[in-house]
């Protein structure tokens, strides 16, 4: 009943949603292809949801325009796009039980002899015994997969899932994600997931577009976005990262030296998007590690000093709060795989990294302080 | 002191068990004895007044077990019991119709407004049910713009309104609307607008979504809002005496007459029981047919 089937790009282009004098939507044009998992991610507030309802046909654009493949849906109503939503509280039809709910798209349509059709997409969700049964007898991941199975089964081009995780608790939420992504793969839809959460995204999406304040900030494999971010929101919203505001000194012919608070720091010119001399100076909490002060540093390694003001253990590894000398707390974590001697709170120590995992921002227009004082948002 | 302690335990448990159920009942007593009271006792004697027979003095009944009471008020007054659910299934009709809407807007669009909203509403009850009775006679007078107007357009039967039973039907309609619109508010102001785009999402169209999840979801609220206008207009009689002719008169009116006039107080008391007797079949067929229990 489900199978791979040919599906087409979705396009925007220039799409834009203003709230009276708000702009929630700000001149977005963007690809999303065929087949492909593909989350918006950002905080609350940054646009991501309003992008997915217009998508939907639930708002309709200020400007610009939504196409799947050649179809331009910029105008369609909600009812006549091919395009199916799980919403963010699932909003299942209380009145009806999940046959039905299930069945509810297809109904619409005119579409005869739905039962097996049905009877295939509970056997999907794993939802065959409940098919009697009300959405209000169903646990929460019983009716994310109900809420799933409601909109799957009328092959829409496009699959819009709303924040679809977040009213789970942390572990039913792993294991749907693992079970979306597994029911993405079955059916081959492009789905276009909305998140919050920037380690639901990257664990389940090919690509990831970072949101923020209406604009997409980076889109690409969540790997890549991670190691090498290309802007100071990205750098703290997708995980953490130390940052370290300074001005170019010399550039090498494979990398640039940056003066950061009377240090030295090093990036691969591959991995400096800073264009002009103000250089923000990013690492990644993990590839950092702590050694005593006065240890050997090994070669082409940069190094801070500073201070332990504080030890968190959380099992596989240990996070470090470190205070340099001119006042800002870098967070290190390191793998719990070192037998005994960790350091302690107001140990004197040296955090050192390789320059090759060192990467660089813009930071024109951004004082030391406003990088440097925001602890990262999580 | 630990010797204290079996003792404490073993005698503490039947007295906290003993004391619930006593809690409840005790809380239940006010409630229980003003139904006793001012229900059940009235009604057992109201059903003993409608056995009693004549003495043949005016208003003066003996004790008795007269079942032709009831033969004699059904002969006469027949036609007022099948006039009056006429006119009070006709008012519940045309309430539900306009009250529908206007719960639908105010639970969707009142926003900020919702309360104030309410409270005009409800706020034509601040007045008198007698005084707003009245209003109408003017509003629907022979020379007033109403029936001026509609007779402009030349589609009443008789050229007037009021003293038909036009003017009966609306002014039931009128009375009884808020009881219509508050129930229908409050089981459209906790459906989810999310199911509305869920179901604009999965296809069905403005229209399709009513039929298929508004209405069905609102079930409750316009079985309440149909009840609560249909029983007390059925046993109206202010309105089709202020507003109708003799030609209009509905069961309340021949209770009324019965009672006060001709103070044949077997004969109003018969009719009484039958009321209630009718509503409460016409109710209980009602609410099973809609299966509200399997409503949300």
């Amino acid at each position: 009943m489900v199978e791979s089937r040919k599906v087409e790009d979705l396009h925007l282009r220039n799409l834009t949603k203003r709230f009276g004098d708000f702009v929630a939507v700000d001149d977005l044009t963007l690809t999303i292809p065929a087949g492909s998992f593909f989350a918006l991610l950002g905080p609350s507030g940054c646009g991501k949801t309003t992008t997915l309802r217009m998508v939907a046909g639930l708002e309709d654009p200020s400007e610009g325009s939504i196409s799947i493949g050649e179809q331009d849906v910029t105008g369609l109503r909600a009812f006549k796009r091919p395009v199916n939503t799980v919403f963010q509280s699932y909003a299942l039809f209380p009145h009806l039980d999940i046959f039905e709910n299930v069945a509810f798209g297809l109904r619409r349509r005119g579409v005869k002899d739905i039962k097996p059709a049905v009877e295939a997409m509970l056997e999907l969700v794993e939802l065959t015994p409940m098919a009697r049964r009300k959405p209000k007898q169903l646990s929460g991941g019983q009716q994310q997969r109900v809420a799933v199975a409601r909109a799957l089964i009328n092959e829409p081009e496009v699959l819009l899932l709303d924040e679809p995780l977040g009213a789970l608790d942390l572990k039913l939420r792993r294991q749907m994600q693992i079970e979306l992504k597994r029911i993405q793969m079955e059916v081959g839809t492009t789905f276009v997931h909305v998140t919050h959460d920037q380690e639901e995204a990257m664990t389940m999406a090919d690509t990831v577009a970072v949101m923020n304040e209406g604009r997409i900030e980076q889109m690409g494999a969540p790997a890549d976005i991670y190691e090498l971010p290309e802007t100071v929101f990205v750098a703290r919203f997708l995980g953490q990262s130390n940052l370290f505001a300074g001005r170019r000194e010399s550039s090498g012919s494979d990398s640039v030296t940056v003066a950061a608070h009377g240090q030295q720091f090093t990036i691969p010119n591959s991995r400096n998007n800073a264009p002009g001399g103000d250089v923000i100076v990013g690492v990644r909490p993990e590839k950092m590690t702590i050694v005593d002060a006065g240890d050997p540093i090994p070669d082409a390694h940069d190094r801070i000093a500073g201070r332990v003001v504080d030890v968190s253990y959380t099992g596989v590894s240990t996070q470090y709060l470190v205070k340099t000398s001119w006042g800002e707390e870098i967070s290190v974590f390191e793998q719990n795989d070192v037998v005994g001697d960790q350091s302690a709170v107001g140990d004197s120590v040296e955090v050192h990294w390789a320059r090759d995992h060192a990467f660089g921002l813009d930071g024109t227009g951004t004082s030391a302080d406003d990088v440097e004082s925001a602890m990262p948002v999580v | 002191m630990p010797a204290l302690i079996p003792t404490s335990t073993s005698e503490a448990p039947p007295q906290v068990a003993a004391r619930k159920p006593r809690t409840g009942y005790l809380l239940l007593a006010p409630g229980m004895g003003w139904l006793a009271v001012f229900f059940a006792i009235p009604f057992v004697t109201l059903f003993i007044t409608s056995l009693q027979v004549p003495t043949g003095a005016s208003g003066v009944y003996a004790p008795g077990f007269d079942i032709a009471n009831y033969g004699e008020a059904l002969s006469q007054y027949g036609h007022l019991y099948i006039r009056s659910f006429i006119y009070a299934g006709l008012a519940t009709l045309f309430a539900l119709i306009i009250a529908y809407p206007l719960a639908y807007f105010i639970a969707f669009r009142g926003g900020q407004w919702k309360g104030l909203l309410l409270v005009l509403v409800i706020a034509p009850t601040f007045a008198s049910f007698l005084l707003r009775t009245y209003a109408w006679r003017t509003i629907l007078a022979d020379e007033g713009p109403v029936t001026g107007f509609f007779n402009a357009l030349g589609v009443l039967p008789e050229g007037r309104i009021l003293s038909t039973s036009i003017a009966v039907v609306a002014g039931l309609t009128y009375n009884f609307l808020p009881f219509m619109i508050l129930p229908l508010f409050a089981s459209l102001d906790k459906l989810d607008p999310r199911l509305i785009e869920a179901s604009n999402d999965l296809y069905a169209s403005p229209v399709t979504t009513f039929r298929k999840v508004v209405w069905p979801l609102s079930l409750p609220g316009v079985v309440a809002g149909t009840l609560l206008t249909f029983i007390p207009a059925s046993g109206d009689y202010i309105n089709a005496q202020l507003l109708g002719s003799i030609t209009t008169r509905m069961i309340g009116s021949a209770i009324q007459v019965n009672f006060i006039q001709f103070r044949d107080y077997p004969i109003a008391s018969a009719l009484s029981v039958m009321l209630m007797f009718i509503i409460l079949i016409v109710v209980s067929i009602y609410i099973r047919r809609s299966g509200t229990e399997d409503l949300v």
